[in-house]
């Protein structure tokens, strides 16, 4: 009885201050299902794109169709690319002022609470909706710095050449299946460019939103950090709840430059039918600081590996990853550190949650180039399984090739402990209130690490899940 | 009767296997009952029943508090009708800081619906860590993580203090503590308990806390029973001549 209870408490998931959906959304095109190369050429058609992206488009349709479905990770076989809408536009004007965009999305955008985020604490805001970017701004004294913030579309057509220099240089198309689909059918994501030595004190966030039932989602992201800059990034990511899959797969790019430092950090709160499967990767030169900060909340089935190629004497990185897998998830997660110099350090931090037979699996890669000597890497992978029917598991490869390295890896499930939650009741808090505190203290490395409004967020979030756990 | 712990033939154990044998005890308010034994003789279980632990069944007898029928009780409700058990072994809990534990907790004591003045929380905790002897930043610490085993010890009389039991068990409070450390904790436990008037169940291997916080009754415990009773002379009867009266070779 209890435990029919608690299904439905967990079905019950409240997710409807994320879940609407806009059933007066207009758009200006959508296009048929399925994916051929003459819908890639119209996409690139009607973006009025360069011919020389059009040709990556293609050949990247190309690779997609000879490459195979990855056989490991989460369930992927029942994908069916024909019943998948490639492009959804929802109006053709990028707005810089709320008040400009259409009144269904600026109501989406205001019950996520992103333009008060914006007033608030943001140094720039990029909103996505379906396939097109419908409002980007920055702030005033950061585009006088230089900066550039804006979708990739709006960037291929202003600034052709950065562009045409980065994109794909980081993640080629060939990479996996789904960053060539992306590269065939990108449209929308974020452009950032920091100039040399300019330090961006406030985040900039860009939020992603999927409105429309079967569609794809494919941004494209590239930032690029000149030298000595720093740029704190952001992304949230939700959508209505659907019986049907939802097909998100983005490429992220970062070039981090020497002695630069990027902080990409993202709230992934999928619902629950969205497949995420996507590939972020940065080029850390000589001195440079990656950081990737994740807490993957949400998304029936995902796959994330966010990567860091070290490739100048003294790189950096950092990959701190928190998810949770809830009833019906399957979570595939991790990090890749490919070091090619000397000196280096390296930091996986990998914390996961299973609960009511969600399903949290690490996969890690560590390789260690010959020339990387006295690299520094350390791994850890804690997992706490919060009942009997959730499952954790944990791949971490790891490659040396040099000499000198120092390497630390740390694996540790746990289960939650009946002493740790009769002592927190012993003071008088209820069972439920003891999991979550325990569970708080679980992600504290990762909630540290945000924006305290983001902390926030995330806790509520963890709260949410948590509700129903007990009988 | 209305602010009496009750316990009345209590027969409990863990995995079939019966730990007490029968115990029967009554504390008031405002009295300090010593309960002594061998080690193994379920001093601790007897703690942890009344706070009710998960793992331990109760097979028979009852534990009645204020009136009320303590065994159909969470830990929780136990902790909110004013029980307090200070741990043998505190618990770590890495992420969470000492306050938040403790600020969820007086709000579940205080609160009746409404936020307890925060304010007066801050003040409170300060002093009670200064008065234990324990660094202010103890409070932004994560729950016993990375503390000495002196520091928890002290840190679960600060919770102590700040909850304001009506009865409180206090769990071998003095063991791994050093003589200069347990006058600091008996002292600050005599004096919550003569401004608060609650009464304690003090569980105790030795003596020499009892030299700080005078019992007004001793019951020795040995193999799950309470074979002797006596006042503040027992225990001192027991520190010369060790359990060996009751067929147990361990001093005291």
């Amino acid at each position: 009885m209890a435990e029919k209870k608690q299904q439905e408490a967990l079905l019950d998931f409240d997710y409807s201050k994320y879940g609407f959906r806009d059933e007066d959304a207009v758009y200006d095109y959508i296009s048929e299902p399925g994916l051929d190369e003459e819908k890639v050429r119209l996409i690139s058609k009607l973006k009025g794109e360069p011919e020389w992206m059009t040709e990556i488009r293609l050949k990247a349709y190309k690779i997609f169709l000879e490459k195979h479905m990855p056989t490991w990770g989460v369930k992927l076989d029942d994908i069916d690319f024909d019943k998948i809408v490639y492009y959804a536009r929802p109006t053709r004007k990028v707005a810089d002022s709320w008040d400009e965009v259409p009144e269904y999305i600026r109501r989406t955008y205001e019950r996520l609470g992103i333009p008060e985020a914006e007033r608030k604490y943001l140094g720039g805001v990029e909103a996505q909706y379906d396939s097109e970017v419908v409002y980007s701004r920055m702030r005033k004294e950061l585009e006088e710095k230089g900066i550039l913030f804006m979708s990739m579309d709006e960037a291929l057509k202003r600034y052709p050449d950065l562009v045409k220099k980065y994109f794909g240089t980081v993640v080629p198309p060939s990479d996996n299946k789904f960053a060539a689909l992306n590269t065939a059918v990108w449209s929308g994501g974020t452009f950032v460019y920091v100039p040399k030595g300019v330090k961006v004190d406030i985040p900039l966030q860009a939020y992603f939103r999927i409105n429309l039932q079967n569609l794809g989602q494919f941004e494209r992201t590239l930032i690029i950090a000149e030298e000595d800059s720093f740029v704190h990034y952001i992304e949230g990511c939700t959508a209505p709840i659907y019986d049907t899959h939802t097909l998100h797969a983005a490429v992220v790019e970062v070039i981090v430059k020497k002695g630069a430092h990027v902080r990409y950090t993202t709230i992934q709160n999928w619902s629950r039918n969205v497949l995420n499967l996507v590939t972020k990767r940065a080029m850390v030169e000589e001195r440079g600081f990656m950081e990737w900060i994740s807490g993957e909340l949400g998304s029936g089935r995902n796959m994330k590996y966010p990567s860091s190629i070290l490739k100048g004497r003294g790189a950096r990185t950092d990959i701190l990853s928190m998810s949770f897998a809830n009833t019906g998830m399957h979570h595939d997660t991790g990090g890749k550190v490919i070091i090619m110099a000397p000196d280096c350090r390296a930091t996986i931090t990998s914390k996961s949650i299973s609960k009511g037979g969600g399903i949290s699996t690490y996969r890690g890669l560590v390789k260690v180039f010959p020339q990387a000597e006295r690299a520094r890497i350390s791994v850890s992978c804690d997992a706490l399984i919060m009942d009997e029917d959730s499952v954790s598991n944990t791949y971490p490869y790891i490659e040396i090739e040099a000499d000198r390295v120092n390497i630390a890896h740390e694996a540790k499930v746990g289960k939650i402990g009946e002493d740790q939650v009769f002592y927190l009741m012993s003071r008088g808090l209820t069972e439920q209130e003891a999991t979550t505190l325990i569970v708080m203290g679980f992600i504290e490395p990762l909630s540290k690490e945000l924006p305290m409004e983001y902390a926030i967020e995330l806790n509520r979030l963890i709260e949410l899940e948590m509700e129903g756990s007990v009988g | 009767m209305m602010d009496t712990l009750v316990i009345r033939d209590l027969k409990a154990g863990i995995e079939g296997k019966e730990i007490l044998r029968g115990i029967n005890l009554t504390v008031k308010k405002g009295e300090v009952h010593a309960i002594m034994g061998p080690n193994g003789s379920g001093k601790s279980t007897l703690g942890l029943v009344i706070m009710g632990h998960p793992s331990y069944e109760v097979y028979s007898g009852e534990i009645v508090f204020k009136g009320k029928n303590l065994l159909e009780m969470e830990p929780n409700e136990r902790a909110k009708e004013g029980l307090f058990l200070a741990f043998q072994h505190p618990l770590e809990i890495d992420g969470v800081r000492f306050s938040t534990l403790l600020w969820q907790a007086y709000n579940h004591r205080f609160g009746n619906g409404k936020k307890p003045d925060i304010i007066k929380f801050r003040k409170e905790l300060k002093e009670w860590l200064k008065n234990l002897g324990l660094p202010e930043d103890m409070a932004d610490r994560y729950i016993n993580v990375g503390f000495s085993g002196g520091e928890k010890k002290r840190a679960e009389i600060v919770q102590m203090a700040l909850l304001k039991p009506e009865i409180s068990i206090l769990d071998e409070i003095d063991s791994g503590l050093d003589i200069d450390a347990v006058r600091i904790v008996a002292e600050n436990v005599k004096r919550i308990q003569e401004e608060t008037g609650m009464g304690v169940i003090l569980i105790t291997h030795y003596q020499r806390i009892l030299n700080y916080i005078v019992p007004d009754h001793v019951h020795v415990m040995v193999n799950g029973q309470i074979v002797e009773e006596g006042g503040p002379e027992l225990a001192e009867a027991l520190e010369k001549e060790g359990y060996a009266r009751y067929g147990v070779a361990e001093e005291v």
